[in-house]
């Protein structure tokens, strides 16, 4: 059976993602209600912007579906407005969203649009020269003893990843690398076969 | 090293916008509504299009309280206008932080030759367009979202459906053509070469292309998804509605659904009265304001 990666359709940079997911040899799909997750082995919160995408949660019934999908296993990859969604806490706001990383996130801590910026980062376990694309982003402030931070920007966190979840301050669909997505799919592969393992 | 204001940084933006609903604004409150209605972004400006429309004379950049204002409110990107050419009102916005620049037909322009170098500036730009020509001439000149002009302020939705038919319908024309039919299709319709032969190449705009100009309802938000725009702009369709939250919350959940009609159908049950909209055939030549830059 081929692995599936859905991408939550929501809001946001949705069709590059379905893209990279293609161009690592999965098939992808685009969660516009809960019942398509059920179809998925793993899926991907992309970049957007994470009020909205949160407001259409609420109003379809989301939250819970999105939760438990993280919480039996399958791996979820969060990038910018992902990585939001997947936070225990958010710096300023008395609640989070789906709250399944240990971690706390400032919000468009970089800066408004205008310092936005790209730079060649290095990723634990993925490349030592990645392009990243920083668009209002966010980072990370502070990570618990399970979570391994993956990469840093001038002293911030803005790559981890704890158990089968990954996040990053950064849009890796927005260049033409998918060493990253790559990454995540195996994160995907590996659990998909745990599982069936443990079916038998 | 860090490298700002890249196109990969000022396209990328507009990506993040794509499927969601940019709102008009002209004060804080306003702001606050379509931020917790779910719009992905807000337009700050004076006077919503058909206000600038009624009130005639000369439309400027907002005065800088409004738009900072606007910009404390919320976490949502704020946009806001600059008069077409109006090098130093794009400045003043870049410098007070707005995130992105609308070059905009709907103020009056101030240069009535040239668009702003937007290549110049590390905050990125949409402009309107008609056409492909016009699209390309904008991206040429450093715009890194575009939006269909429409006609503002009118609440008609029939100029926006023109001009995202007329820009799709070029850019599946030009897919068969030589290349050296290409170059006269260059020359004829004012288009950057190496552009139409990049749109040739991946059937598609280098950057996003929203609908503006006219949406006044969900359905009309769906529908300019559905002619393949990637997201849209709403001007004076909200707030000059008769119950704007749950106008604004219906137009983005329409815009997000937009192919689920059953939705669409209980989305626009009891919205109350749209804005009043104006027949294109009453409006003077002088009017229209998508004829006010080429």
């Amino acid at each position: 059976m081929t692995t599936t990666i859905g991408v939550l359709g929501l809001q946001g940079a949705i069709r590059e993602h379905v893209k990279s997911i293609e161009a690592c040899g999965k098939q992808a799909i685009v969660v516009k209600k809960k019942e398509q997750l059920e179809e998925v082995d793993g899926l991907i919160l992309p970049g957007g912007e994470s009020t909205t995408m949160r407001r259409l949660i609420d109003r379809y019934d989301f939250l819970d579906a999105l939760i438990s999908f993280g919480q039996s296993g399958k791996p979820i990859f969060g990038t910018c407005a992902g990585l939001i969604l997947l936070a225990k806490e958010i710096e300023g706001q008395n609640d989070a969203h789906l709250k399944l990383m240990d971690m706390v996130v400032a919000r468009n801590a970089f800066g408004r649009q205008k310092e936005s910026f790209e730079a060649t980062i290095e990723i634990k376990e993925v490349a030592n020269d990645f392009d990243a694309v920083f668009i209002r982003a966010p980072y990370i402030l502070e990570v618990k003893e399970d979570t391994e931070v993956l990469a840093t920007y001038q002293g911030k966190i803005v790559a981890a990843r704890q158990e089968h979840y990954l996040a990053t301050a950064f849009h890796p669909e927005l260049t033409d690398d998918h060493r990253l997505v790559d990454y995540f799919v195996k994160m995907v592969d590996e659990s998909k076969s745990q599982r069936l393992a443990s079916a038998k | 090293m860090t490298n700002v204001g890249t196109n990969r940084v000022k396209r990328g933006m507009a990506e993040m916008q794509k499927g969601g609903v940019i709102m008009d604004v002209v004060n804080a409150e306003q702001a606050k509504i379509a931020e917790a209605a779910g719009a992905v972004a807000v337009m700050a400006l004076e006077r919503v299009p058909s206000d600038i429309r009624a009130a005639g004379g000369v439309a400027r950049m907002a005065d800088p309280t409004i738009t900072e204002e606007v910009l404390n409110a919320v976490s949502i990107p704020v946009m806001a206008k600059a008069r077409i050419g109006h090098i130093v009102e794009a400045r003043v916005l870049e410098a007070m932080g707005a995130d992105y620049i609308d070059e905009s037909e709907v103020l009056t322009p101030a240069d009535d030759l040239y668009h702003i170098d937007k290549n110049d500036f590390t905050v990125p730009f949409v402009c309107g367009c008609r056409n492909l020509g016009e699209a390309l001439r904008r991206i040429g000149e450093g715009a890194s979202m575009l939006r269909t002009k429409g006609e503002p302020g009118t609440g008609n939705i029939v100029e926006a459906v023109r001009h995202m038919r007329e820009v799709q319908s070029q850019i599946r024309q030009i897919q068969n053509m030589a290349k050296d039919e290409l170059m006269v299709y260059a020359k004829e319709t004012g288009s950057p070469y190496e552009l139409l032969l990049q749109v040739q190449e991946e059937g598609r705009l280098p950057v996003v292309n929203f609908a503006a100009g006219g949406i006044a309802t969900p359905s009309d938000a769906a529908l300019m998804m559905e002619l393949g725009a990637d997201g849209v702009f709403v001007g004076s369709g909200i707030f000059k509605s008769d119950n704007p939250e749950k106008f604004a919350r219906s137009i983005v959940e329409a815009t997000t659904h937009y192919q689920d009609y059953e939705l669409i159908a209980k989305l626009s049950k009891d919205l109350g009265t749209a804005m009043t909209g104006i027949e294109m055939s009453t409006l003077e030549d002088h009017d229209r304001m998508q004829d006010r830059s080429e």
